[in-house]
């Protein structure tokens, strides 16, 4: 087989971190390459270099087997080779077709024949993409896929895709995969970054691991499967098992009746939500990705306005039971019910990221503290805390998280959570672009809070993992709650027929049908 | 194609110790000394050394000059400390120019109207509680606008400017005096009701005292205090603030209300400890200097003072060189532009970091 791209004793510190330590990594012509590797392990870095938007300390690049310097995104594209990031660097209020034409110096501006060329790149691979609709108006899935047209517009036959399947709903991931394998067939390389083995083995046809900085080596698809591939990431034997325990006394914790919200666009996005919730038992919500699992969440925190009519119950530990719409988010906060929500850029949500991990951790909790000053002392403790137990990678506790990798940043986020003491504890999307390891230490941590006792609210998008994990599920459908299931005994097919058919509660899907 | 490394490449600097980081801001004042010289040398001929000594002799030449550079500099400090909560917090306050000239409203009202009435202490109490007050006002208005309607802040403040230097000529020709003057003239100057007492055998030491207690409480304010956190969680993402359950509105009517009553504490500042009357120019473009003051120290309390009295003494020093050598003010204006250039550019260095191109890889 034929290089596309050779990376040979690459180097990259930051300050006193080595993101790289002389990494090797050979990308063959018309390959998909899967790059594996625990949070922090220095992929994102990596790939970067060779994108031209980090220059490395030392080593060498070639491509197609000539030396090349790559000091800019412009000149990684002159050497074919395009990267699309966690996060879109696109345009809001341009079209698709905008877009893509944007910042190409040497070339007639002429949208038609822009769009014109976008059309045949569609046609090609199989995207779906609207030349002329505005960015603002797209899914992030939708997003993603100009970002690739993008890419093959500039002409890149080596294409790095930096965690694309973190965002998406598993059908988007089978769209995305469909596009990827055309590419293939048309002979381009391309470099995926995921930390789902699933889509590792069902895609790639080579795998190549990072561990701390360093390459540790590579292996062919068809000779590994997840076990053997998670022992190489983290170096010695892991289990990756969840802990089940069946719910003890389970308690009321809330009653959610006739809830209905709309967005602020005035449309209905949670219709008649009627649920309860108990303490010491995991109930996992699940449905295709913005049915509403956000505003359920959102609303139960105070951050939605609820139509009237609506009820949320808290039965709290001490008998009392008190209304909770019309109540402030920190009012909700302080009874003990808290919401952790990983957005898709991780950072706009629930932590600040020029501080560092000790200051994000006081932000929910700093009114607590009498008088008009912070006290920091208990934060700067659970900082300690959470980076020793989850093993977050961070130089020191007050490096701004921003600084950190993806998957440490969200480690952050969910320790924090964990680490409140809640009496309801819900959480979206926890383990979104963290490694394996760490995806099943943070899956353990919920079933360990069940276990004490907590009402644990799980939004999640593996449905393997909410089968494993919760006690119940909620399935949601076009905003409306179509089923409660027992997770002990339902399918991975029932639910994925009941996120997408409205079946009626209790019912028989395919009795109905008939 | 012919390939190379480049020349030079730019990387960002994560860590860098402060003392090298004041080396090389040191260094930086250095060059620009030795490139001013250069440039005074080209084109007026002079001495530059003796320039250098003049610009010295303009800030701290005579006891009274120094004494003005303080004042200049506490002024110049106090509204920096107005403006850096605002900016920490992402609000672009443009208006300090207005918050001072009201702040200089009510102090000067105060003076005429009540300066007979009470004793001066009260007086100056009174002063400075009217001109929190407005102060407080002006910078509530565009904060409510912002709250309420999400307006843009830049450009409600900026115009808020223009109100309140339209309200100031108002008055100035209400309380016109003498009659055509058309100025207020120095207000009680035969009892000196509602002016600042000399402390310690000086005129100035209530400014600098005032204006320190202000720059200690507010690096306290905004790195320990509660309301500190809050406005540096808003400043970085409102998302997040309301995640946290902060009332984003709340925190930026407080911030900004604190913003403007420190602005208009510098207008009492202005007209009572320093030009006892008031004019459209008591705020003199300072309400603008002082953003840049609040910007390059990053809102450290402490840096702020570094950098007013930087920009003061660059000021006093270039107004006595174009009197000593009858230069034209520009003259003067071009070697405090070099010597900015110069400490703005030591930044640079300081964030990034170049690396050459060693020898060997070169072919
Ligand atoms: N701009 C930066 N400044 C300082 N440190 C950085 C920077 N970028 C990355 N790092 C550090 O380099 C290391 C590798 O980060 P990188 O983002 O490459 O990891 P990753 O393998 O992509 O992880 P993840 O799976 O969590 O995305 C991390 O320890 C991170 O903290
Ligand atoms: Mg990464």
């Amino acid at each position: 087989m034929e290089y596309a791209v050779q990376m040979k004793n690459i180097s990259k510190s930051f300050g006193s971190i080595n993101a790289n330590s002389n990494v090797n990594i050979d990308i063959y012509k018309g390959e998909i390459l899967a790059l594996l590797g625990e949070n922090g392990s220095g992929k994102t870095t990596l790939m970067n270099i060779l994108s031209g938007i980090y220059y490395p300390d030392s080593g060498q690049i070639f491509v197609s087997g000539k030396e090349v310097s790559i000091s800019s995104p412009k000149e990684a594209f002159n050497h074919h080779i395009g990267m699309i990031h966690q996060h879109f660097k696109l345009v809001d209020v341009f079209s698709a077709v905008e877009n893509t034409v944007l910042g190409i110096e040497d070339e007639k501006f002429d949208l038609k024949a822009a769009t014109k060329r976008i059309e045949d790149i569609c046609g090609r691979y199989g995207f779906e993409v609207n030349p002329q609709q505005k960015v603002y108006d797209m899914s992030v899935s939708q997003k993603q896929t100009l970002e690739i047209v993008k890419a093959l517009y500039r002409g890149a036959d080596v294409l790095i895709l930096d965690e694309p399947t973190a965002v998406l709903t598993p059908q988007e991931t089978q769209r995305l995969f469909n596009v990827i394998r055309s590419m293939k067939a048309d002979g381009k390389s391309i470099v995926i970054i995921t930390h789902k083995l699933n889509e590792v083995m069902e895609i790639s046809d080579r795998v190549a691991v990072l561990r701390k900085g360093h390459y540790i080596g590579e292996v062919e698809t068809k000779d590994t499967d997840p076990q053997k591939l998670t022992d190489m990431m983290v170096g010695r034997a892991v289990s990756l098992n969840i802990r089940r325990t069946d719910p003890v006394n389970p308690v009321k914790r809330l009653e959610v009746n006739n809830l209905s919200v709309r967005n602020s666009e005035g449309v209905q996005v949670l219709k008649n939500i009627s649920f309860t919730a108990y303490g010491g038992e995991i109930l996992g919500i699940a449905g295709i990705s913005g049915c509403g699992q956000k505003e359920l969440l959102e609303s139960i925190a105070g951050l939605q306005k609820a139509e009237s009519g609506s009820s949320i119950k808290y039965y709290a530990p001490d008998g009392s039971v008190n209304e909770m719409i019309g109540l402030k988010p920190a009012e909700i906060m302080d009874m003990g019910v808290h919401l952790s929500f990983v957005p898709e850029d991780r950072l706009g949500m629930g932590l600040v990221g020029s501080m560092g991990m000790s200051d994000n951790m006081m932000l929910k909790s700093y009114r607590n503290s009498p008088g008009p000053f912070t006290d920091r002392s208990p934060s700067k403790k659970l900082a300690e805390t959470v980076k020793e137990e989850l093993e977050v990678m961070t130089p020191s506790i007050n490096t701004p998280v921003r600084k950190l990798s993806g998957g440490n940043v969200q480690k952050v986020l969910v320790g924090r959570e964990i680490s409140a003491v809640p009496t309801v504890l819900m959480t979206a999307y926890a383990v979104r672009g963290l490694d394996i390891n760490t995806s099943y230490t943070i899956y353990n941590l919920l079933a360990e809070q069940k276990e004490q006792g907590v009402a644990v609210i799980y939004v999640g998008e593996d449905l393997d993992v909410l089968i494993e994990l919760c006690d119940r599920i909620i399935v949601l459908c076009g905003g409306e709650l179509n089923d409660v299931v027992d997770a002990r005994t339902v399918s991975k097919e029932e639910i994925g027929y009941k996120m997408t058919y409205l079946t009626g509660r209790g019912s028989d899907p395919r009795e109905d049908k008939q | 194609m012919n390939e190379h490394k480049p020349l030079v490449h730019i990387v960002k600097r994560t860590d860098i110790r402060w003392w090298k980081a004041w080396i090389i801001r040191l260094l930086s004042v250095a060059a620009a000394l030795i490139v001013c010289a250069a440039v005074i040398y080209a084109i007026v001929k002079l001495n530059p050394l003796k320039v250098y000594g003049s610009m010295w002799n303009g800030a701290f030449g005579t006891k009274r000059r120094s004494w003005v550079t303080v004042r200049d500099t506490m002024m110049l400090l106090c509204i920096g400390i107005g403006l850096a909560p605002a900016f920490k917090m992402r609000f672009w306050n443009i208006g300090a120019e207005g918050q001072i000239l009201i702040g200089g409203v009510a102090t000067a009202a105060c003076m005429i109207f009540l300066g007979k009435l009470m004793p001066t202490w009260l007086l100056l109490i009174v002063m400075f509680a009217a001109s929190i007050a407005a102060g407080a006002i002006w910078g509530l208005i565009p904060a409510l606008f912002k709250a309420r309607w999400n307006t843009n802040e830049t450009l409600f403040t900026l115009m808020m400017n223009y109100v309140a230097i339209q309200l100031t000529s108002f008055f100035v020709s209400l309380w016109e005096h003498p009659a055509g003057s058309n100025s207020v003239g120095i207000i009680n100057q035969s009892g000196k009701e509602g002016w600042f007492p000399a402390l310690l055998g000086n005129q100035y030491t209530l400014n600098v005292i005032i204006v320190t207690i202000l720059t200690l409480g507010m690096f306290i304010y905004l790195r320990y205090s509660k309301h500190g956190y809050e406005i540096t969680i808003v400043g970085e993402s409102e998302r997040t603030a309301r995640y946290a359950g902060i009332s984003v509105k709340r925190v930026i009517i407080r911030t900004m209300c604190l913003s403007g009553a420190i602005c208009g504490v510098s207008g009492f500042i202005a007209v009572s400890g320093a030009s006892h009357t008031i004019s459209t120019a008591t705020a003199g473009g300072r309400g603008f200097t002082a953003i840049i003051v609040a910007w390059l120290a990053k809102f450290n309390a402490f840096v702020m003072i570094l950098i007013s009295l930087l920009l003061v003494f660059l000021e006093a020093g270039a107004g006595q060189i174009a009197s000593d050598y009858n230069l034209n003010e520009y003259a003067s204006k071009i070697i405090i532009g070099i010597i900015l250039f110069f400490i703005l550019g030591s930044e640079f260095f300081i964030n990034y970091r170049l690396v050459f191109r060693r020898k060997e890889s070169t072919r």
